[in-house]
């Protein structure tokens, strides 16, 4: 191998690796603050890339048709719920006005902002925002819908309440987008060409849009996490539950906040990695689950060692995709077997699954 | 102005006695081995009647997943360890047997057998590594080798790539050979019955219970003597030997494999399979497995006809279907079930069985424990600072101190729970400091919990038979197999026998067969006391056992411990409660903020002035 | 006097197992109100029931009635919006976040609800707690159990409650530093901030209160004005003397021999 080869797989290597990096946070953040595995984030992967093609196809998404949905479904299970607590049925006209304005008005305004603006030559700068605008709120009802309902159960239950989140979503994606693959239009076609010994190194300016706008938000969300006050409530919920209610933070609350950074973080990976790869609605379950791993590797717990974690997956990945790319899926998977039981032995501080009967 | 209620203060209500139930019968026919009869014999009739092929076909896959079902009870419902990977497990199994038979035209039953063999070395391997992990670190893991597995057979050339292989022989069985799904059928059921009957034999044992005493985090069973880790591994192995056995009759059911029901998919549907049941039940996998199947069938074939083609929609129906049932039916179907089939006591002690060997007992004032300057210390906080004293035979020693002041970690020093930083302790002259708590129950040292640790859902007699783990025939691990095949009777017998001299011997003889979570706190922290008298120790450690007792327990704890005083008996217990300890201990040592502040007899400590102050405090 | 906290039949169960058989109790505005039993008698269970912060196996039923109104069913944030504040005996500190993080989040309730000045009760605080504001950039998991404990309360001030309980703060603090804590609760008495102290320092806890309730094994068997408890010849034998027939000479007023028969059946 020469030195350009290797210098363009460290390229794709950091490229995936920042990607990971995004969704490795995503787990970590909804992990630690309300202890669900996550496994549907790479749907919103997927929701993201694919509802950004649409756009660009000049096409309302049906996503906006699907939150218009989960909207719906969540104002009746809250509506519900108020209407059968005596306390809370004295103020039900307040707040079921409220609900109405977030679960029904704002995804029916989202509806029609799509129905109207996909038609039209939009700049990218409208179509991101637009394909956020979408898909991130599904993640807050999602939890709402999916997760509230179960605030005590065990880790497992969650778990597996996420696989049946996984499941539908990726059933209403093949339904939504059809089974072929899509591409987005990059961000940037410029390359940049790198003098490097004898020879050129290629650096694709997508490739520098996704390193720098992961970087970016990485620390935005550094910035979040320690100098805002709901940054340090979402943190302070993941270091403590109990001392977190105890100072009047909300578990649904936090858990609420949490899902919508990871639906964000989801959503615009996918909207990143949208120009690089064919994404069709059912790869960013693998995308999805190589962030998993990355955040597995730097053990759900801290920031910054997962997001190193996550660059050991990409560049990992994008090395056995060269030398034995047959391999490539099991050298993942089985590499991270021994950092697993290194981490689970080091790091220990994990309360055993409590007990159900 | 100061109320005092009418209740006498310390009776404040009658203590809540539960009352034994009446003595159980040993009965075949209890309900639920009328169920199992039942089972049989449908099972038996379906492939005589004019059952419709196609219905066969489902009872084929049905059974093959209750088989796999049935290994994650036994792992994930009683071990509480999740599995996403047992679809790998169905591949080796399916694999194995398909390589050989087409490739070597070997009989298929060799193909089983090193199916099961590479089987049970992969399981034992990835269990070594995988199954000392904690927390969801494990069902990460299981994923990642779950996928590793499955790509593996996807890349081999040797397996067929992604086509797989096709041309896989029928099986032959006693002459016969098994061609259509008809004539497997009863060879797939035949598998299940057994697994189930294994299943059941091996829980309703002495590795049994150790599996069982798993849940909980596994101090309690490393207390006992369990060898925790190695239990999760035989779990592990015996899951995915189940697995197994289900990828080879696959194999030879559809005559060809290919990696597709490999996948991790898959893996989760065995998953769903065992919860929708009713995790931790035999019957709960079966039917889990029977609801999905027919489920998905049904979605399959119902939905495309509502909604047209265009989608997978069983797929978004049965996560729907899937995060409801958790919100709404957590415990699974069979629990709805349960009710109606209450599940005979499955241990009952013989009135008279061979006496288990008992250890050579100290005399009376030898020195039994000795603690020389054990220091714990946690970062900078020195919790056990340099802490020296020693129990001899017959006494009972008393450890206390205010709230906070090092006892507990003293004591988890003693039982090995925690490793000291410096000193050491003795027991019988030999070195028990930094020896995992299974070592040191081994050497005759039983001990009881704080927070009272039992199996609330096992009997009496089977919590109680738990402490004399490492008192069986077979090797103190082993012995799996032997339960599996009900080779275990007298072992068994000896060790019931045994529980229950030993819960005569606390005075909780007509409970035995309770629920232990039906006990009141009291008679649960005695239930403790039998437990750790089973191992035969020669000293009992007793972690704060009058805590939250009412009056009449504390008097009654206090009889027991005089009377097991009497019998020679060796107690070192921690305790709180300074009224309990003043007439009953020997001798008492006061620890506060980590350091031995004094000792002697009781009456002497309550005048030290350190002591005084310790308790009091000091505001003035 | 005007009621801040009235509990009634208050149960709490774990499981099966009952921890608490129905309490009777109040604080009034401005009181320091201590409840004392021994170890297991269930005093932590009683402040976490009245603060909804039951653990996940734990119910309650009966009436927590704050300020006049009923708080069943409402969550542990809700009831810390209203002015209750819980310092529990494990303190549930936010360890990885440097004590000025962990003292502005015990503000955090009161940002929400749009105060301009929430962080005001922070000098408060620091000057109730030197030790504080030098250590304010530490990490609260680094600092020692008595500077911890300082952390909990000094969490719990920000929030400006108007009902503040606290289980067992002498817990594991050097007798001077007990001394201080103790000096700091009654102090915060003349705020008008109704104190419900769970404490085994029993003499030490029925020095700074008014009124004193005897919870043993779940059930409130004694209750009276704090003094008159401390001289109860019941409660010195149990808690405050070591035992009836030896008098320490030190301590005079734990000395009281007589045993009440009805009370003391030993």
């Amino acid at each position: 191998m020469d030195l350009s080869i290797f210098a363009i797989l460290v390229q794709d290597g950091v490229t995936s690796g920042a990607i990971y990096a995004l969704l490795a946070l995503a787990f970590v953040l909804v992990f630690s603050v309300t202890r669900v595995i996550f496994l549907a984030q790479g749907e919103f992967v997927a929701y993201g890339a694919l509802s950004l093609a649409a756009i660009q196809n000049h096409q309302a998404p049906l996503t906006a048709s699907m939150l218009v949905a989960l909207g719906v479904l969540t104002f009746l299970v809250e509506m519900g719920r108020t209407l059968l607590q005596p306390e809370l049925r004295l103020h039900a006209g307040r707040t079921g006005a409220v609900y109405a304005v977030k679960y029904l008005l704002f995804p029916l305004a989202v509806f029609a902002a799509a129905r109207l603006l996909a038609p039209l030559d939009l700049p990218q700068l409208v179509q991101v925002p637009l394909a956020l605008l979408i898909v991130v709120p599904m993640g807050p009802m999602i939890y709402r819908l999916a997760y509230e309902p179960l605030v005590e159960a065990s880790t497992l239950v969650l778990l597996i309440v996420s696989v049946g989140v996984h499941f539908t979503m990726v059933g209403l994606g093949l339904v939504m987008f059809g089974p072929e693959g899509w591409a987005t239009t990059a961000f940037s076609d410029a390359r940049l060409e790198v003098p490097l010994g004898a020879e050129q190194l290629v650096i694709s300016g997508q490739s520098l849009w996704v390193v720098a706008i992961a970087a970016l938000l990485i620390a935005a969300l550094y910035v979040y996490f320690t100098h805002t006050l709901p940054g340090k409530a979402l943190r302070a919920t993941a270091v403590n539950r109990l001392g977190a209610q105890l100072v009047g933070i909300g578990a649904t609350l936090a858990g609420r906040l949490a899902f919508t950074l990871a639906a964000a973080l989801g959503a615009l990976s996918g909207i990143l990695v949208g120009p690089i790869t064919t994404l069709n609605y059912a790869s960013g379950f693998h995308i999805g689950l190589r962030g998993f791993i990355s955040a597995i590797v730097g053990g759900l717990a801290s920031f910054p060692v997962a997001a190193l974690g996550t660059l050991l997956v990409g560049m990992l990945e994008s090395f056995t995709a060269f030398w034995a790319s047959e391999y490539k899926e099991v050298l993942v998977f089985t590499l991270i077997l021994p950092v697993l039981l290194w981490r689970s032995l080091v790091g220990g501080g994990h309360v055993e699954e409590e007990e159900e009967e | 102005m100061t109320t005092r209620y009418n209740l006498p203060p310390r009776f404040p209500k009658p203590a809540p006695i539960k009352e034994p139930g009446p003595l159980p019968k040993r009965s075949l026919l209890s309900r639920e081995n009328l169920l199992l009869l039942l089972f049989i014999v449908a099972v038996a009739l379906m492939p005589v009647l004019p059952t419709p092929e196609l219905w066969i076909t489902q009872l084929n896959y049905i059974g093959l997943a209750s088989l796999v079902a049935l290994g994650l009870v036994l792992l994930t419902g009683v071990g509480n360890l999740t599995s996403f990977g047992q679809a790998a497990f169905v591949g080796l199994g399916a694999y194995s047997t398909a390589y050989l038979s087409t490739r070597y035209g070997l009989s298929p039953w060799i193909g089983l057998l090193v199916g099961l063999l590479i089987t049970a070395i992969c399981a034992y391997l990835i269990g070594l590594l995988t199954m000392r992990m904690s927390g969801f670190y494990l069902p990460v893991a299981t994923i990642a080798w779950g996928l590793s597995l499955y790509h593996l057979f996807g890349i081999q050339e040797f397996l067929g790539k992604n086509d797989g292989i096709g041309d896989i022989p029928s099986l032959n069985f006693f002459g016969a050979t098994l061609n259509s799904g008809r004539e497997i059928y009863y060879l797939i059921w035949l598998a299940v019955i057994l697994a189930i009957f294994a299943i059941r034999n091996l829980l309703n044992s002495r590795p049994g219970r150790a599996i069982r005493a798993l849940r909980g985090g596994g101090v309690m069973a490393e207390a006992m003597g369990v060898n925790t880790g190695w239990m999760k591994v035989v779990i592990f192995v015996f899951a995915a030997i189940l697995a197994s056995i289900s990828g080879f009759l696959y194999a030879h059911l559809q005559h060809m494999v290919n990696p597709t029901p490999f996948d991790l998919t898959y893996s989760i549907k065995y998953l769903f399979m065992a919860v929708i049941g009713g995790i931790g039940q035999v019957w709960g996998a079966v039917i889990g497995a029977g609801v999905l199947t027919a489920l998905e069938e049904g979605l399959k074939r119902i939905l495309p006809e509502l909604l047209g083609s265009q989608g997978n929609y069983e797929i978004i129906v049965f996560g729907l279907m899937l995060v409801l049932l958790l919100q709404y039916a957590r415990f699974g179907i069979w629990s709805f079930i349960r009710k109606w089939f209450p599940p005979p006591p499955t241990a009952l002690a013989p009135a008279h069985a061979d006496e288990l060997p008992k250890r050579e007992k100290p005399a009376a004032g030898e020195l039994v424990l000795d603690v020389r300057a054990v220091r714990k210390q946690f970062g900078g906080l020195v919790a056990v600072n340099d802490v020296s004293f020693q129990v001899n035979a017959g006494e009972i020693i008393g450890l206390i101190g205010p709230n906070g002041a090092g006892k507990s970690t003293t004591f988890n020093l003693i039982t090995g729970v925690l490793d000291a930083s410096a000193g050491e302790v003795l027991y019988r002259g030999e070195r028990i400091s930094n020896l995992p708590s299974r070592a040191i129950v081994r050497r005759g040292v039983g001990r009881t919990f704080q927070h009272v640790q039992l199996l609330p859902r096992m009997t009496v007699l089977e919590n109680v038979a738990l402490g004399a783990h490492l008192r069986g025939d077979f090797a103190p691990q082993g012995g799996v197999l032997a339960s599996i095949l009900r080779l275990n009777r007298a072992e068994e017998e000896k060790l019931l026998f045994e529980a229950s001299q030993q819960l005569e011997r606390v005075g909780l003889g007509e409970y035995r067969y309770l629920e232990a979570g039906n006990l009141a706190l009291g008679q649960q922290r005695i239930l403790e006391i039998a437990r750790a008298l089973c191992c035969d120790p020669a000293l009992l450690l007793l972690d704060e056992p009058a805590a939250g007792l009412r009056y009449q327990e504390k008097q009654a704890l206090a009889a027991l411990l005089n009377k097991l005083k009497g019998e020679g008996m060796s107690i070192l217990l921690v305790e709180h409660d300074m009224d309990f300890v003043m007439n009953l201990t020997d001798r008492l040592v006061v620890m506060e903020f980590g350091t031995k502040i004094a000792e002697g007899v009781p009456h002497e400590v309550q005048q030290n002035p350190a002591v005084l102050e310790a308790y009091l405090g000091g505001v003035e | 006097m005007s009621i801040v906290l009235e509990i009634k039949d208050l149960h709490a169960r774990y499981g099966k197992v009952e921890a608490l058989h129905g309490a009777n109790l109040k604080v009034g505005k401005g009181q320091i109100v201590t409840v004392i039993g021994p170890n297991g008698a269930g005093k932590s269970t009683l402040l976490a029931a009245i603060m909804g912060a039951l653990p996940i196996t734990g119910t309650a039923t009966g009436v927590v009635s704050y300020l006049g109104h009923n708080l069943t069913g409402l969550a542990v944030e809700k009831r810390q919006v209203r002015g209750m504040c819980l310092v529990p005996e494990k303190r549930e500190l936010f360890t990885t976040m440097s004590v000025l993080d962990n003292l502005i989040l015990g503000a955090y309730s009161r940002k929400r609800a749009g105060e301009r000045h929430y962080l005001d009760q922070l000098d408060t605080v620091y000057q109730l707690f030197p030790r504080l504001k030098e250590r304010s950039g530490q990490a609260a998991g680094t600092l020692s159990g008595g500077e911890r404990q300082m952390v909990a309360v000094g969490r719990a001030l920000m929030s400006k409650p108007q009902l503040i309980m606290l289980d067992e703060p002498s817990l594991g603090l050097a007798p001077r530093i007990t001394k201080e804590m103790f000096h700091i609760i009654s102090e915060l008495r003349k705020t008008g901030v109704a104190t419900l102290l769970i404490e085994q320092n029993a003499r030490a806890a029925l020095q700074i209160a008014d009124y004193a309730y005897v919870l043993e094994t779940g059930n409130i068997t004694l209750e009276g004005p704090a003094e008159k408890l401390a001289n109860d010849p019941s409660v010195i034998e149990t808690y405050l003397g070591l035992n009836k027939k030896h008098d320490p000479p030190a301590q005079p007023c734990l000395s009281a021999g007589a045993t009440d028969p009805q009370n003391r059946p030993e």
